[in-house]
């Protein structure tokens, strides 16, 4: 009994911990377990009478609009990150590696967005958009707005990273007689690229999940989120609930390979 | 000029990126020309929005022709807007507030195991916390009103017991904080967890060697060390929570768990004429963030969180 106790003790923070995971994945069984319900109606409860089907999972694009909704939020998404990934990080790179005049109102700029509440910047695009640049609300608002609000989160990964770098280094290849252009291609330029990879993957994420500025600037432009939320009140049909499942994942299978990748890399230098 | 900054762009795809020396004067130039194109957009898209939200913000609208609005200074709107709706507005800092509170107390145990008990499973732990966010967020706030619902295992369990007055979780205030404590935690999960795990283990085990116990180890080592992960955590989860229309939409009721975003959202979209009472609650609520921000920075800050 004491020696219980004395194990429940020593590792309260790890039972603690376990309990949290499994609260962070109940949503997502729940996704999982709904996207096999033979519903008639509505999704949102489950079906007694029938037995559990595979049929969604077969056919993930019967649900009319599902699938050209994934299309556009996987376009949207590309094309955000590619953007502020580039931008961001050229951002990174000066505010690590230079000291200049207005750095510190830089830092703020960046930082602003980030502290801004969602339905403010939505609000606000929507208002330029339609009262001052008198643009379409469409595929190409929602592309400027998530750029917008990506770029702040590339530039804190990158910063982050660089920072974290040696600057001996680059002295050191500039000692050997490498230009300037040579020392960023061998030496910054990959040293940076893993920050500058996970700044994109984040994008990415923040772009393809992203549902409230979306529906502020999107007009009729669906995407996934979109989609998701509209059909909500008609009942979201079970198609929805295989692809998120799908996109879990993948995306888990990604980082479980870059983990690997990363990992392999490191073992062969050392 | 022109030529000068032609010239110079070319050297933008080729940064130099050691320190400026002494003669190189070009150099100087080159942390401007990267920063110029992300300013532009910051500005462009971000500054000049909010600038002309400001501007929306003080319309006054053409009598007799709803939905049509002419340039003015009309700080009536404000008065308003925060007579009418200071409600959702307290709702919405203390839903926020309670969420934070939560995520914080949850999210600590779970960080700190991650960086020193977790061991080789640190980073499968790292994935398993990172992995909920790729189903999507909208997906996973209805599996809450599936989880919550009346008839599902939560609530029939607390029925049960006479736990539940009301006899409902969803529509109700609880399950919105359950939803804005659950979508947010992750943020406040990762900037704890890496300022843990850059601490250094021998602080700890120091505490311990001075006799301290284990509550007085944590109060005076472990959260200090945690302090800046903790304070951008407790942003990242505040300011998205304060903001948030979509938990108060799908799990609350549609008349007593409203926040300011539900009232931004719908004054734009559904109410004609409600134009500059929605630009006013939003400018109204970034300046209430940012107030609560720099005092709680100014409070508790470091260096760091800029």
């Amino acid at each position: 009994m004491r020696r219980a106790r004395s194990w429940v003790s020593d590792n309260i923070a790890m039972i603690i911990a376990v309990g949290v995971l499994v609260y962070l994945f109940l949503p997502v069984l729940y996704t999982f377990v709904f996207s096999f319900n033979n519903y008639r109606r509505s999704n949102i409860t489950w079906n007694p009478e029938g037995s559990p089907t595979l049929k969604h999972w077969a056919n993930p694009c019967g649900a009319p609009g599902v699938c050209p909704a994934l299309v556009e939020s996987i376009k949207i998404g590309a094309l955000a990150t590619l953007v502020a990934t580039v931008l961001g990080a050229l951002i990174a790179f000066a505010l690590v590696r230079y000291s200049f005049r207005g750095r510190s109102s830089t830092n703020v700029l960046v930082f602003l967005p980030m502290a801004t509440p969602e339905v403010v910047l939505g609000a606000s695009l929507l208002t330029i958009f339609i009262q001052a640049f008198r643009m379409d609300l469409g595929f190409w608002t929602v592309v400027i707005a998530h750029i917008m609000f990506c770029i702040s989160f590339v530039v804190v990964t990158v910063k982050a990273r660089l920072q974290s770098l040696d600057p001996r280094l680059e002295e050191a290849a500039s000692d050997l007689y490498a230009n300037p252009r040579t020392t960023f291609m061998r030496i910054t330029f990959p040293l940076a690229l893993p920050g500058i990879v996970a700044a994109a993957l984040l994008s990415f994420s923040l772009s393809f999940d992203d549902f409230i500025i979306t529906n502020f600037v999107s007009g009729n432009e669906t995407t996934f989120p979109k989609f998701v939320y509209v059909s909500y009140t008609r009942g979201i049909p079970a198609q929805a609930n295989v692809i998120g499942f799908s996109m879990f994942v993948i995306a888990v299978l990604c980082v479980i390979a870059a983990q690997v990748i990363g990992s392999r890399r490191r073992g062969a230098t050392a | 000029m022109t030529t000068a900054v032609a010239a110079s762009a070319r050297e933008a795809g080729d940064p130099q990126l050691t320190p400026p020396r002494a003669g190189a004067k070009r150099r100087r130039w080159t942390p401007y020309l990267l920063l110029i194109p992300g300013l532009l957009w910051l500005t462009l898209f971000f500054i000049v929005p909010l600038v002309q939200l400001g501007s929306a913000s003080l319309q006054s609208q053409w009598p007799g022709a709803p939905g049509y609005y002419y340039r003015d200074v009309n700080v009536g709107n404000y008065v308003e807007a925060l007579r009418t709706y200071g409600v959702h507005f307290l709702r919405s800092l203390l839903y926020a507030g309670t969420a934070t509170v939560l995520c914080f107390a949850v999210a600590f145990p779970l960080a700190y195991a991650m960086a020193f008990k977790a061991g080789r499973w640190r980073n499968v732990m790292l994935i398993l916390v990172v992995a909920p966010f790729f189903t999507s967020f909208i997906l996973r706030t209805i599996a809450w009103r599936q989880i919550l619902a009346d008839d599902g295992f939560v609530a029939s369990t607390l029925r049960a017991v006479h736990l539940l007055p009301g006899g409902h979780i969803t529509e109700t205030w609880v399950a919105v904080v359950a939803g804005l404590t659950y979508n947010f935690l992750p943020f406040m999960v990762l900037p704890i967890y890496t300022s843990l795990e850059r601490a250094d283990p021998r602080l700890l085990e120091a505490g311990r060697d001075l006799y301290a116990d284990r509550f007085t180890n944590l109060r005076t080592v472990t959260i200090p060390l945690a302090a800046p992960g903790i304070l951008a955590g407790t942003l990242l989860t505040f300011i998205p929570a304060a903001g948030d229309y979509v938990n108060a939409e799908l799990l609350g009721s549609d008349t007593s768990t409203k926040m300011v975003g539900n009232v931004i959202n719908s004054q734009f979209f559904t109410v004609l004429g409600g134009y500059p009472t929605a630009a006013a609650l939003s400018i109204s609520l970034m300046i209430l963030i940012l107030v609560l921000v720099l005092g709680y920075v100014r409070r508790f800050g470091t260096e760091e969180v800029l």
